[in-house]
């Protein structure tokens, strides 16, 4: 009992250098699956499959282990695949267009309704007739009555 | 006159964006004008790039092997067909090599560094490899997929080009033509 007690603290000690010395990992693959692009299948490499995805995988795998947190893992990945890969590019020349066209798109978007919504609304303060739309034909007048009475029923 | 302004906006914004998606789609979209020329047997001139070597020595361009005949392939790691004809490159660098007619030059398209490293020491690769990062290289050739290989002549004018694996019978088909001698097919 004592000999096994001996082995098992000899073998704790052994194993406690080699745990420590392993990195704690700061991130991990899901996270920078959906940071970063599959190059070849131009999809994001969380989404990917194929023998690319797979490398891009087990690169990223081993850089986890290697204790890399998210922006060094990207750094490494843009010095093997590019810039290509990062699935939000750099803010720098054409790309620019990704972050500045989504906000323009609203912008523009609101400043219409700025710009409508008052003149809607004016010309149906003005005009209810017209706000309220065209008047019904007899015809289609007693159509609806016939329907509604029937809905009541 | 301020009737339009609003109108006019939106159509500007409208062109703009519809701009932009056609831009995004060229990006994109094959471009078949290379493979048809060489077909045609035009010789159109080889693109050229600036590009790292594997093994980290300086950077070199396809014109610094001008002179003789250069075979450029692009290939990758993980791309199971560039396994497949990585013999017969290596076999045709032996023999340029020999002759002193040219070389292979490898061209490793969106490929790990170590991955790259890994493969060329299975085959026993000898010849020049280069690391396209950003496929300026690949780009210019409208590489669509791996493997692909062009063969450059002594002027560089691309003669022939092959989008899919190469076999012993293309390489006597298509270079050795243009090695010193003429036709010599390569024996295994």
């Amino acid at each position: 009992m004592t000999r096994a007690a001996v082995v098992l603290l000899a073998l704790l000690v052994l194993a406690t250098p080699a745990a420590a010395s392993a990195p704690e990992p700061k991130t991990d693959l899901k996270t920078v699956e959906e940071q970063v692009m599959c190059v070849v299948c131009r999809t994001p490499l969380s989404v990917a499959g194929g023998p690319q995805a797979a490398a891009e995988r087990d690169l990223i795998n081993g850089l986890i282990a290697q204790g890399k947190d998210e922006d060094q893992i990207k750094d490494a990945l843009v010095a093997e695949y590019g810039e290509r890969v990062l699935a939000l590019p750099d803010d720098e020349g054409f790309n620019l267009a990704v972050y500045l066209v989504p906000i323009a798109v609203v912008v523009a978007a609101l400043a219409l309704v700025a710009v409508a919504l008052p003149r809607w609304r004016r010309r149906a303060r003005t005009d209810p007739a017209a706000a309220a739309g065209p008047e019904l034909s007899a015809e289609d007048a007693r159509r609806l009555d016939e329907d509604m009475r029937r809905y009541d029923d | 006159m301020r009737r339009l302004v609003v109108p006019g906006l939106i159509s500007l914004l409208a062109v703009a964006l519809v701009g932009l998606l056609v831009f995004g789609v060229l990006q994109t979209t094959d471009d078949s004008s290379l493979k048809d020329a060489i077909a045609n047997k035009e010789k159109p001139t080889a693109h050229d790039a600036t590009l790292p070597q594997l093994d980290g020595g300086a950077t070199r361009r396809l014109a610094d092997y001008r002179g003789g005949v250069v075979v450029v392939n692009f290939f990758a790691s993980w791309c199971a067909p560039c396994d497949d004809e990585a013999p017969i490159l290596a076999r045709l660098q032996r023999r340029l090599a020999r002759t002193h007619d040219g070389t292979v030059i490898g061209v490793a398209v969106d490929d790990a560094s170590e991955d790259t490293r890994a493969f060329v020491a299975s085959h026993g690769l000898t010849f020049p490899i280069l690391r396209d990062v950003d496929r300026s290289l690949a780009n210019g050739y409208k590489v669509t997929g791996l493997p692909e290989t062009y063969v450059i002549d002594a002027r560089g004018r691309i003669v022939a080009g092959q989008a899919g694996v190469i076999t012993q019978r293309w390489i006597d088909a298509n270079v050795a033509p243009l090695l010193d001698g003429g036709v010599r097919p390569a024996s295994q």
